[in-house]
């Protein structure tokens, strides 16, 4: 959960079976209904369906739980098509608006049913980008970030996104479709202590909250912590978390705890 | 003539600091740079850039955090925007 926070994502290489990728293959071809906004998950997909199988794995169903907890609603699903050899990519973006929420966030579920390459225009994201306070493609005029992320994986692959990451669709330069199965779900419950927390004071979760990415600005990377720590503490609802002392220092107002 | 537009984003609000985004748009048509389509950026700093002939002609403003808002963190601060001019490719 710490590495999430951090850098926006949670990628599950080919923990899909091959049979239900290549179901999906064929069901998203033709397309899929589109669903009412905010029906729980419980209710979205039929038991005979791709992405009903997809969600009953248990990696994929744990990994879910953890992020968004028990009895999520489905805020819209998509199909993503990236054509061949045609010639653009998307410009960097986060979805949706801007979304300021500093003790919520939606996730962006991301599945490839089919083996991506390098010029297959994969999903480009920028690890650790969630949290900038950006307004959909305001910052399309940005091509490349050092330590961008070109999406290349098997079969099978399932990509969990901080709704808040910066990303586009690559140019396809291949002569074959490109295929991605989008479902973005959003939280009922308080996103508080939902994963298993056995390893929360593990020195590794604070190095992981503390982790500068190359794409970022050098005093920029310090505020980029800070909100890391004011959303870890909203997560696991520990107020006195810190790195660093980042926080406490610029809150320390001794004027307000003064009876004097 | 035709522009040539890179844009690189620095570390600092330093001309010499280290690149750490980058883009590129070609008014001849010669290219057509797009997202995601290299890792590495063209120059180390965007004095490197001066150094092979690019003219700066933009530089981000500094500008000081909005009061309420100082811990806020949204585009990159530090954009630079450099031209070569070339010829029209077409007759």
């Amino acid at each position: 959960m710490a590495r999430f926070v951090s850098q926006g994502f949670l990628r599950l290489d080919a923990v899909v079976p091959q049979e239900i990728n290549e179901r999906a293959v064929a069901t998203l071809a033709d397309g899929l209904p589109d669903l009412p906004y905010g029906i729980p998950l419980d209710e979205a997909f039929a038991s005979d369906t791709f992405v009903h199988e997809l969600l009953a794995l248990p990696v994929v169903a744990g990994a879910v739980k953890s992020l968004v907890g028990p009895a999520p609603t489905v805020d819209h699903h998509a199909v993503h098509v990236r054509e061949p050899h045609e010639g653009q990519a998307q410009p960097l973006h986060g979805d949706a608006i801007i979304d300021v929420r500093p003790d919520a966030f939606d996730i962006q579920l991301m599945y490839y049913p089919h083996e991506v390459t390098a010029d297959m225009g994969g999903t480009l994201s920028v690890p650790g980008t969630h949290l900038r306070r950006i307004n959909e493609t305001d910052i399309g005029r940005v091509q490349n970030l050092r330590g961008q992320r070109r999406l290349t994986c098997p079969a099978g692959t399932v990509v969990l996104l901080h709704h808040g990451i910066w990303h586009s669709g690559r140019r396809n330069d291949t002569a074959r479709r490109r295929y991605m199965y989008k479902l973005r779900l959003n939280p009922t419950v308080p996103q508080v202590r939902l994963w298993d927390t056995t390893d929360l004071h593990d020195q590794a979760v604070t190095a992981e909250l503390g982790t500068y990415f190359p794409w970022c600005e050098q005093a920029t990377a310090r505020l980029e912590i800070y909100n890391r720590i004011l959303l870890w503490r909203a997560l696991t609802g520990d107020d006195s978390f810190d790195i660093e002392y980042w926080v406490t220092r610029v809150s320390n107002r001794p004027a307000l705890r003064s009876h004097a | 003539m035709r522009q040539q537009v890179l844009v690189l984003y620095l570390s600092t609000s330093a001309l010499d600091s280290h690149v750490v985004g980058w883009s590129r748009y070609d008014g001849t048509g010669r290219s057509r740079p797009t997202t995601g389509d290299s890792d590495e950026p063209p120059y180390p700093t965007g004095l490197a850039a001066l150094q092979d002939g690019w003219r700066l002609f933009q530089a981000s403003q500094m500008l000081p955090p909005q009061a309420g808002h100082e811990y806020d963190v949204s585009f990159l601060k530090h954009e630079f925007f450099f031209e070569k001019l070339e010829e029209d490719p077409r007759p």
